[in-house]
């Protein structure tokens, strides 16, 4: 029987172990929250800074150790691994930022870096301030309510 | 459409490649593996160049002719505007045809040359083609370093150069005929399913060449295709089957070939113009030299697919080249 070329493209395209991938994202992902909670109750009972100042410093320790761990070059293979675990938190994002940066440094300082280090995640900051303003708006119009 | 050749063979290959072809089951059969990705260079676009460099200069030496006396380059790649083809050929003084046909390009090349040399226009060509993992990854993909997860049917570009040297002296690889393809929609738009993208462009040359050629596929003791990977390989050999009542028995794919499946992360196989040319130079031309196959068919197959086109959301046209081998004793 002659089988369309698309049904026999499904048949052989290789199914992704999505059930696997959320488990895996699920645990890495919770590590990563354990992490960042120590290091906001750390910094704040070493330094006494309260909470807010203390996970700004949080934040700013994962991103340096991400693009440093991606500059050493074997943080690609961590994310690979952990997927959204790590790609969701900021660990996803200096990971994105800092490769492109890498990758386009040789093609100049404002040419290279300036215009593609955001090309991943440029759309996570445009859609972050559309979406943070969208809802700035609905908070403000239930309140006026 | 099919050229049958009357006297046009293969006098030489050379096979240049980067760590993880040589690494992979076939790494004894090239000519020069690097360990190192940049080959020396500053960046993947000039790595590239030299490889190009490299392979063409190889055959030079291996061959033993002049490089003045080579009436025609023929070449191309997959980086925008062919610049590894064309950079490496500013150092060369011989008239260049630059062409692009994805991973295709190196039966174009081969299919072209043996035309303009059978037709009597000139005496000897070199045909030559690359690829880069990084460069090609850069280009098409994402940045090198990222690591995003990938889907199991994305092909891995293969990193390397092949050049081959073609002429009417006679030698123990000829040129018996080669198909033109055509481009065909595959009503595919997945960009990690390349295999699925080319299968159905493999399947219409091959189709195209037995029709032409009067042949059955059993004339052939192997038919390889290019980079259709584990998936690609699958659905072709069950699309020729039940499009084409055509039974695939004596049937690999280079993509498969190239590298350990099991150990190397390379996902579905490799890709890219250099996957089909190294394998087939480097491996199977020993092979057949050693008397294991006489006649092979080789449909290089190239996905013509572009970033932009597919962030329009068109599905990816692919086209493949067929060209028929024979050892002769």
């Amino acid at each position: 029987m002659k089988q369309n070329y698309q049904e026999i493209v499904k048949k052989h395209s290789p199914k992704e172990n999505v059930l696997m991938n959320a488990v895996i994202a699920f645990i890495t992902g919770g590590l990563m929250g354990i992490v960042g909670q120590l290091l906001i109750d750390g910094y704040s009972s070493w330094f006494d800074i309260p909470t807010k100042e203390a996970t700004v410093c949080m934040l700013v320790t994962l991103i340096f150790f991400s693009c440093l761990f991606t500059s050493l070059g074997f943080f690609d293979k961590w994310v690979n691994f952990c997927k959204c675990g790590l790609i969701i938190p900021i660990t996803g994002f200096a990971h994105a930022t800092m490769s492109a940066a890498l990758e386009y440094r040789k093609e100049g300082l404002v040419t290279g870096i300036g215009a593609n280090m955001l090309k991943l995640s440029g759309a996570v900051i445009i859609f972050g301030v559309v979406s943070s303003f969208v809802f700035s708006l609905i908070r403000m119009v239930v309140g006026l309510i | 459409m099919t050229f049958k050749f009357n006297d046009v063979y293969i006098n030489d290959t050379s096979t240049i490649t980067g760590p993880y072809e040589s690494e992979g089951p076939l790494g004894k059969y090239f000519d020069l593996c690097h360990k190192d990705l940049y080959f020396g260079e500053k960046n993947w676009e000039q790595a590239e160049v030299k490889l190009v460099d490299e392979a063409i200069n190889t055959l030079v030496n291996k061959s033993k002719i002049n490089i003045d006396n080579v009436d025609l380059l023929i070449g191309g790649d997959l980086l925008n505007q062919i610049v590894a083809s064309n950079y490496a050929m500013e150092k060369f003084k011989n008239s260049f045809i630059g062409i692009y046909a994805a991973c295709s390009t190196s039966t174009l090349g081969l299919i072209l040359g043996a035309s303009l040399i059978d037709g009597g226009f000139i005496n000897n060509a070199i045909t030559f083609t690359s690829s880069h993992n990084t460069s090609a990854e850069k280009q098409y993909r994402y940045p090198v370093e990222y690591g995003g997860p990938k889907h199991k049917s994305t092909t891995f570009t293969s990193t390397g150069s092949a050049a081959a040297l073609l002429s009417k002296n006679r030698s123990s690889i000829k040129i018996e005929s080669g198909t033109i393809g055509r481009v065909i929609d595959s009503k595919v738009g997945d960009v990690s399913n390349m295999g699925a993208v080319m299968a159905i462009a493999a399947a219409d040359t091959i189709v195209s060449h037995l029709k032409d050629t009067g042949r059955n596929i059993d004339y052939y003791d192997l038919v390889l295709t290019g980079d259709l990977g584990i998936y690609g390989k699958k659905i072709l050999k069950e699309y020729m089957l039940s499009e084409y009542n055509i039974d695939l028995k004596n049937y690999n794919d280079t993509g498969v070939m190239l590298y350990d499946l099991e150990n190397q992360p390379v996902y579905a196989g490799a890709s890219g113009p250099a996957c089909a040319p190294l394998v087939t130079y480097g491996y199977v031309f020993d092979q057949m030299k050693k008397g294991k196959y006489k006649r092979i068919l080789l449909a290089a197959t190239g996905a013509l697919m572009c970033p932009t086109m597919a962030n329009h959301k068109l599905t990816i046209p692919s086209i493949s080249h067929v060209v028929s081998l024979e050892v002769i004793s």
